[in-house]
């Protein structure tokens, strides 16, 4: 194939010509002014300004776990806790010769990191309401802790917070070191919010069955970043007790833990800037209303109910111009099907997904009633039956939702029915839902580069810091998703949020996103509902030519007529049971399927 | 002493019991935990303080008052924190909805009412002995109430359709019960449990804002223990935490019995997350 006839078209250049620096400029605004703060501002705002960065190292962190894994975490001011105690206690030496504050703190995050996963661990078990209770009680007992610990913590009579060394000791020195700290701790976060963890963490969020069809461990993804939000946590209660210069229980208040994660939320999930901002907000608003000091968590509340209820887009809905240019209103989604032999590339380990004998009952309901498939690479299969004859259950089966009481699914000796969900991934088996599954907050390009998540190399130190390899990574996801866009024909759509589109283009993102694994076998879960007739005779196009690449397709669908048109072989169920099996014709011509089924 | 420890046990467990039916209450009606749980026991206490010692009212209207502004401030949650986010249960906006009102009462209370716990005043005229009114007041209110919604949602019409709600809400829908209303009188009744728990339990708790938190936490555990939805599981995982906790109270002392309460409670979620007496149920895919 001439490789000049399959350019792909870039995504539209943003408002500041390149969408890098667009992105940044909220940042650089912010830096600008913080950095020349003491030009402008008095000693009075010198210590706010401290708050708002040492409040901001915490929340930054807290961000990647509420703002894009989606995990109501509460009660994080015991990590601030937990850091402040451990810097002041090693500082002060009230248990051991007193220690060089930098290195007090740098212990503080090591000591902060290993709590941030103890107290994050039960979001692994629990539904959202039980993690949200269980980090409010740890929030609490932390500080009782504190107080019944007195040899060592001082009970409720305290300990002095550290002392940094100069040039930090002064007012404004102290502020520049606290600056430094947010500034990094924002750029590491944003490099993860840029990188395959950050869009995985979002998939877990707002599409978890999608994230585990995609190979994305939650469990290990989890760990990583309350690994990392524990540290900063901990990091900012070192600041945090040297900003106080002396600390008690009392200072450690559930209120405190409220502002964060309010913060964060009025800022906007999936969001940098917007949190940022939040932050900043929260932590000045009281000095402009010196009367409303003792309402001010009266008013976070409030704000976070007037945001959940009207805004939940947050601060970062209200600075997303771009998205909010009115889309084209008659586009058409054109595939191009030729570009897939690019995309696929040659499929050499081919081999057949088989199941044997899979029986699956609901209480007494047999969903699945000793059901034989073999599903051949390079084949279009149908699986084809009324309503609640077992379909989407057979594809439930495969991907692992469901565990059959009897029977097995084996690819390449595999037995699947013993792995986690999101191992079929590795075994490069992908698969689309009969509702999408997207994020919504997330641009149609981000959506698609979900699907590649397994492919990237680097590991998430690398992502946080920057290193070669996360670009690396990066570029080529970016690349692989834009082919996959234009395979499907949503390439002009790459960067406008996914939740603006149609229910037709979902439809063909998630297949794009399916073909970011370059699958070896592709389970698609009634692709066609919703579309009109002529994108449904596009999908079946790009379908046969996904299985001319050599994938296996299993096909779950109502329109025969797709079904007839494109498939190798078809399956007829009913009742959990193999009605009729075979080509296209001779399912046509079999009496029962045609009484029972088609209506002949 | 060990039956100082049961009595203490026995009537703080009653409290938490008593919120954790709240709790359920409102889930069954919705699908929702809410925050504002704990809230309520707070505001009956609070109210009966206000109402009686504060305004001299009679003790009977002061109780009827309470379990009102209980049954109010239910009637709040409902149509403020839980029906605007219904639509889209599974992005648990109703856990920050329903926090951010929980907070915004606890605050208002504790500003305008105050930051130190109030007096409570004594129900019934009679000399304090072992078996104190403090003691007995959560037990049979909590009896009360046990068999009182046992009684409602069994023989009665009204109960009927509760269960109806909790079942299956589209299928209720589709029969034509008013769901709507049945979620909010459910929401009524719930707040009104709170306040009793919250009244019953005044000359123990007091009248203190922070009960809020405190009972929104201890009123959880009897639900995630004994299952979400089962009274019956509440009150005796509720009654066990009590007694469990007063013990830990007496032997190794105040702190480390919230360490320890806090522990087993993780530590059985961690093991059963669908509680003691519960069962897991599927994800849909």
């Amino acid at each position: 194939m001439d490789m000049s006839t399959t350019e792909v078209r870039p995504a539209r250049a943003s408002l500041f010509g390149s969408p890098a620096l667009s992105a940044a400029l909220p940042f650089l605004i912010i830096a600008v002014i913080a950095a020349t703060l003491p030009l402008f501002a008095g000693g009075y705002w010198g210590v706010i300004a401290t708050r708002a960065c040492v409040y901001w190292v915490l929340a930054a962190g807290l961000n990647l776990v509420v703002g894009f894994a989606g995990q109501i975490a509460i009660g994080w001011v015991a990590l601030l806790t937990v850091g402040a105690y451990t810097t002041s206690v090693l500082a002060a030496g009230n248990v051991m010769p007193a220690i060089d504050p930098f290195l007090a703190l740098a212990i503080a995050g090591l000591v902060g990191a290993a709590f941030g996963v103890i107290v994050g661990l039960p979001a692994l078990r629990l539904r959202t309401f039980y993690f949200a209770i269980t980090t409010l009680g740890f929030a609490t007992i932390v500080t009782q802790i504190v107080l019944a610990w007195a040899s060592v913590t001082g009970g409720g009579v305290g300990v002095p917070g550290p002392v940094f060394p100069a040039p930090f000791d002064s007012q404004w020195g102290f502020y520049y070191l606290c600056l430094m700290v947010a500034a990094v701790c924002t750029w590491m976060t944003a490099n993860i919010a840029g990188s395959r963890f950050g869009r995985a963490l979002t998939a877990i969020r707002d599409a978890e069955v999608a994230a585990e069809a995609s190979g994305i461990a939650k469990p290990k993804l989890l760990m990583l970043v309350f690994l990392f939000s524990g540290a900063t946590a901990a990091i900012a209660g070192g600041l945090f007790a040297s900003l106080q210069s002396y600390i008690t229980p009392d200072a450690f208040t559930i209120e405190l833990s409220v502002l964060f994660f309010i913060a964060i939320l009025i800022g906007g999930r999936g969001s940098i800037v917007g949190p940022l901002l939040g932050t900043v907000l929260l932590t000045v608003l009281p000095e402009f209303a010196a009367p409303l000091v003792a309402w001010s968590t009266f008013l976070y509340a409030v704000l976070l109910l007037a945001i959940v209820l009207l805004m939940p887009g947050g601060i970062a809905e209200l600075l997303d111009f771009k998205n909010r240019r009115p889309l084209e209103s008659n586009r058409a989604i054109v595939p191009r099907p030729d570009l897939l032999a690019r995309l696929l590339g040659q499929n050499q380990n081919a081999d057949t997904l088989r199941l044997e004998q899979v029986a699956l009952s609901f209480g007494g309901v047999r969903a699945i009633d000793g059901l034989d498939l073999t599903i051949l690479p390079g084949q279009v299969h149908g699986l084809i039956g009324p309503n609640g004859s077992g379909k989407t259950t057979t594809l439930n089966v495969i991907s692992g939702y469901y565990t059959p009481q009897g029977g097995t699914a084996k690819l390449k000796g595999v037995v699947l029915t013993q792995l986690a969900h999101h191992r079929r991934a590795h075994l490069r088996i992908a698969r689309t839902f009969q509702t999408p599954r997207i994020v919504g907050e997330a641009s149609v390009l981000e959506n698609v580069m979900i699907g590649g998540t397994i492919d990237g190399r680097g590991t998430f130190v690398e992502s946080l810091l920057a290193l070669p390899r996360h670009w690396k990574d990066e570029k080529m996801l970016r690349e692989i998703a834009m082919l996959a866009l234009s395979a499907v024909g949503l390439e002009q759509l790459a960067a406008v949020r996914a939740d603006r589109l149609q229910h037709s283009e979902l439809r063909f993102i998630e297949i794009a996103r399916a073909l970011m694994l370059r699958p070896a076998f592709l389970l698609l879960d009634e692709p066609a509902a919703g579309l009109s007739a002529e994108e449904i005779r596009r999908l079946g196009a790009l379908v046969v030519e996904i299985s001319n690449n050599g994938t296996g397709v299993l096909l779950v669908e109502h329109h025969a007529d797709l079904i007839f048109d494109i498939c190798h072989h078809v399956t007829v169920l009913n009742l959990g049971k193999t009605l009729a099996a075979g080509t296209p014709a001779e399912i046509r011509s079999h009496r029962e399927v045609v009484n029972a089924y088609l209506g002949g | 002493m060990v039956l100082s420890i049961v009595l203490s046990g026995l009537a703080i467990g009653s409290i938490y019991a008593l919120i954790g039916i709240a709790y359920n209450v409102m889930y069954s009606a919705s699908r929702v935990f809410s925050f504002t749980a704990g809230t309520l026991g707070m505001v009956g206490g609070i109210l009966g303080s206000l109402f009686i010692l504060r305004m001299g009212m009679p003790i009977w209207a002061g109780f009827l008052l309470a379990l009102l502004g209980g049954a109010v401030l239910g009637v709040v949650t409902e149509i403020v924190a839980v029906r605007p986010v219904l639509k889209s249960l599974d992005q648990h906006l109703y856990v920050l909805s329903t926090l951010a009102l929980a907070l915004i009462v606890q605050q208002f209370a504790a500003i305008e009412w105050s930051t130190e716990p109030q007096p409570f005043p004594r129900i019934f005229p009679i000399e304090r002995n072992a078996f104190d009114q403090q003691f007995w007041l959560p037990m049979i209110a909590c009896a009360v109430t046990l068999v009182g919604l046992e009684i409602l949602y069994r023989r009665t019409m009204l109960g009927h359709a509760f269960l109806a709600i909790a079942e299956d809400n589209y299928a209720a829908r589709a029969l034509g019960l008013p769901e709507r209303n049945l979620r909010m009188a459910s929401f009524a009744i719930a707040g009104t449990i709170g306040a009793l728990a919250g009244f019953a339990g005044g000359q123990m708790l007091l009248a203190f804002f922070a009960n809020a938190p405190m009972l929104t936490f201890y009123g959880f555990v009897p639900v995630a223990l004994g299952g979400m939805g089962n009274n019956r599981g509440a009150v005796v995982a509720g009654i066990v935490l009590g007694l469990f906790q007063q013990a830990a109270n007496f032997l190794v002392g105040g702190i480390f019995a919230s360490v320890a309460v806090f522990t087993v409670f993780i530590l059985v979620l961690l093991v059963r997350p669908e509680g003691l007496a519960g069962t897991a149920v599927g994800r849909r895919v």
